[in-house]
């Protein structure tokens, strides 16, 4: 199946797999955390195997660390691209992030200073990164919670720069965006308007909800709650401009029945199909 | 030091700090890093308890969670593959003051902890005892059976850890009496999925051998040495039936 046929999809989850193997829903693909399968063998990886032979599958990295100054993790590298070769994968994604430094792992999409040095470090990054693994990947706008001071890029503005100099597509989150408009003071609209349509090639939904000490003034990007009607409204305004892309549900906490987590999909797939993909 | 690298630093060390101190950052100061910082630990405590459920049930899990937070802060994740996180963990609690009271808990996350590694292992055939039945027996000890990637065992001099592990993954009672003596495991993947068998010290000894290359002769030898009175035909067939080993290797055949 063409990526281009490829409409809602929702991300993967072992309590979800009988049910999701036998999903026949038209356009349907499903997301794995590539993480969750960089192992040698065992149970998981047939479990995925079974998966990816009756659908299309994206595969979402979380911890290559691309903004990190610190080296790419070759063995890391390595192993998400045999996954890549076993996998075949319809998509294959990264965030605008770091989450190693000095040898450790800190689970967490973390934050960096925009710069000219930055943007070198993610570009090379990308690079090696797209060579391992022979195929580009999709960089992701991450979740911002902190004001940080010394960015000489705006977010869209870098990422930008990291598709022209690497050849990398986009991944837009729009419950992302939502969630740092509202705690960094931006505006949500504009940054889904000034987003570029053609770099991107894929888009995430989520949940978010309040952080539990400073409540509505500071939403966590928690994936733990359905999509909020803000999230869909600007989903319905970045495809109203764009067009169709491969839209992800994305759950990873307080998992609802997969009957549930479909509907929210088909509710994706709807505003999907009333667009065509864009035209390449 | 590049802008990029002092920054991560400094962000890094403000991350992992067990209290979250007056760092001289702008952002550290802001209540959004306590974000940041739950996000972390969370991370690496939910996937410390994942892969240990027998230690977190025999402690109960605000126990747990404070151990976990310790570890991970002087120990964290080196790679993003958490199913994997927690090496050194057992060890951790066997040096770790509040589980003094607590002898077998090391023990019981060593298990969990080869659970995993059985879990995760590689794939690869799994020698059947047909194959094992056609040799000879003057053929047999002349050959050496290979462990299966998955195949973990591991020996408890004095005490019952196998039991009470067995008991939490079995979903069996943890109230009724134990016997408190030493007691031997092997985990393997027979069927694709990790399964258990309990063994004795002898089994253990003859797939430590195994797996230092002897060949069966030089391993029954050992395990004669150290356990003469061992039924080790028995144990070879159950061994063989558990999905310990992958293949025979004909010595000179390589």
């Amino acid at each position: 199946m063409p990526v281009s046929a490829l409409t809602a999809g929702v991300g993967l989850k072992a309590e979800h797999y009988a049910e999701a193997l036998r999903c026949r829903a038209s356009g349907m693909w499903f997301e794995v955390h590539a993480e969750n399968y960089r192992v040698a063998g065992g149970p998981r990886r047939a479990w995925l195997e079974a998966i990816r032979r009756e659908h299309p599958l994206s595969l979402h990295g979380v911890s290559l660390s691309l903004a990190g100054a610190d080296p790419i993790d070759r063995i890391a590298l390595a192993g998400l691209a045999e996954l890549v070769r076993e996998l075949q994968p319809a998509l294959v994604s990264e965030h605008l992030a770091w989450s190693r430094f000095g040898g450790a792992y800190l689970p967490d999409l973390l934050p960096f200073p925009r710069t000219s040095e930055s943007l070198a470090t993610v570009c090379d990054n990308v690079s090696r990164a797209q060579e391992a693994i022979g195929r580009t990947i999709a960089l992701e706008n991450p979740s911002h919670y902190l004001s940080l001071e010394g960015h000489t890029f705006d977010e869209i503005e870098f990422l930008v720069q990291v598709a022209r100099r690497t050849g990398c597509s986009l991944l837009l989150d729009i419950n992302n965006v939502y969630v740092s408009a509202v705690n960094t003071g931006a505006s949500a609209e504009c940054y889904v308007d000034a987003f570029p349509a053609d770099l991107v090639a894929e888009i995430h939904l989520a949940g978010h909800r309040p952080d539990a000490t400073l409540g509505e003034r500071l939403l966590v990007d928690s994936h733990d709650a359905p999509v909020a009607p803000a999230v869909w409204q600007l989903f319905e305004r970045f495809v109203a401009r764009a067009g169709s892309r491969p839209t992800l549900i994305e759950r990873d906490a307080e998992l609802p029945t997969f009957a549930e987590l479909m509907r929210e999909r088909d509710a994706a797939h709807a505003r999907l199909n009333a667009r065509t993909p864009m035209a390449a | 030091m590049s802008d990029l690298r002092t920054f991560q630093s400094a962000f890094a060390s403000a991350l992992l700090a067990p209290a979250p101190g007056a760092a001289e950052s702008t952002y550290a100061g802001q209540p959004a890093f306590a974000v940041h910082r739950n996000t972390v630990m969370a991370g690496c405590i939910d996937a410390l308890a994942a892969n240990h459920p027998t230690v977190q049930r025999l402690v109960g899990e605000e126990w747990f969670r404070d151990a976990a937070r310790i570890f991970a802060q002087a120990s964290p994740p080196q790679d993003g593959v958490l199913a994997r996180y927690g090496l050194g963990f057992a060890e951790f609690l066997q040096s770790f003051a509040p589980a003094a009271e607590l002898p077998y808990l090391a023990g019981v996350a060593d298990l969990d902890r080869c659970w995993t590694e059985s879990h995760l292992a590689a794939d690869a055939p799994v020698l059947r005892p047909a194959e094992v039945a056609r040799l000879t027996p003057e053929r047999l000890v002349r050959v050496r059976l290979e462990p299966h990637p998955a195949a973990r065992w591991r020996s408890f001099e004095t005490l019952p850890i196998c039991t009470l592990w067995r008991r939490h993954r079995e979903e069996q009672s943890l109230d009724d009496e134990v016997d408190w003596h030493g007691e031997s495991i092997l985990l393997a993947r027979p069927g694709g999925s990790v399964a258990w068998l309990a063994i004795d010290a002898g089994a253990t000894a003859f797939l430590d051998a195994c797996a230092q290359g002897r060949n069966v002769g030089e391993s029954l030898d050992e395990v004669a040495a150290v356990a003469p009175q061992v039924d080790m035909a028995m144990w070879l067939r159950q061994l063989v039936q558990a999905g310990a080993f992958t293949r025979i290797v004909v010595e000179g055949a390589g």
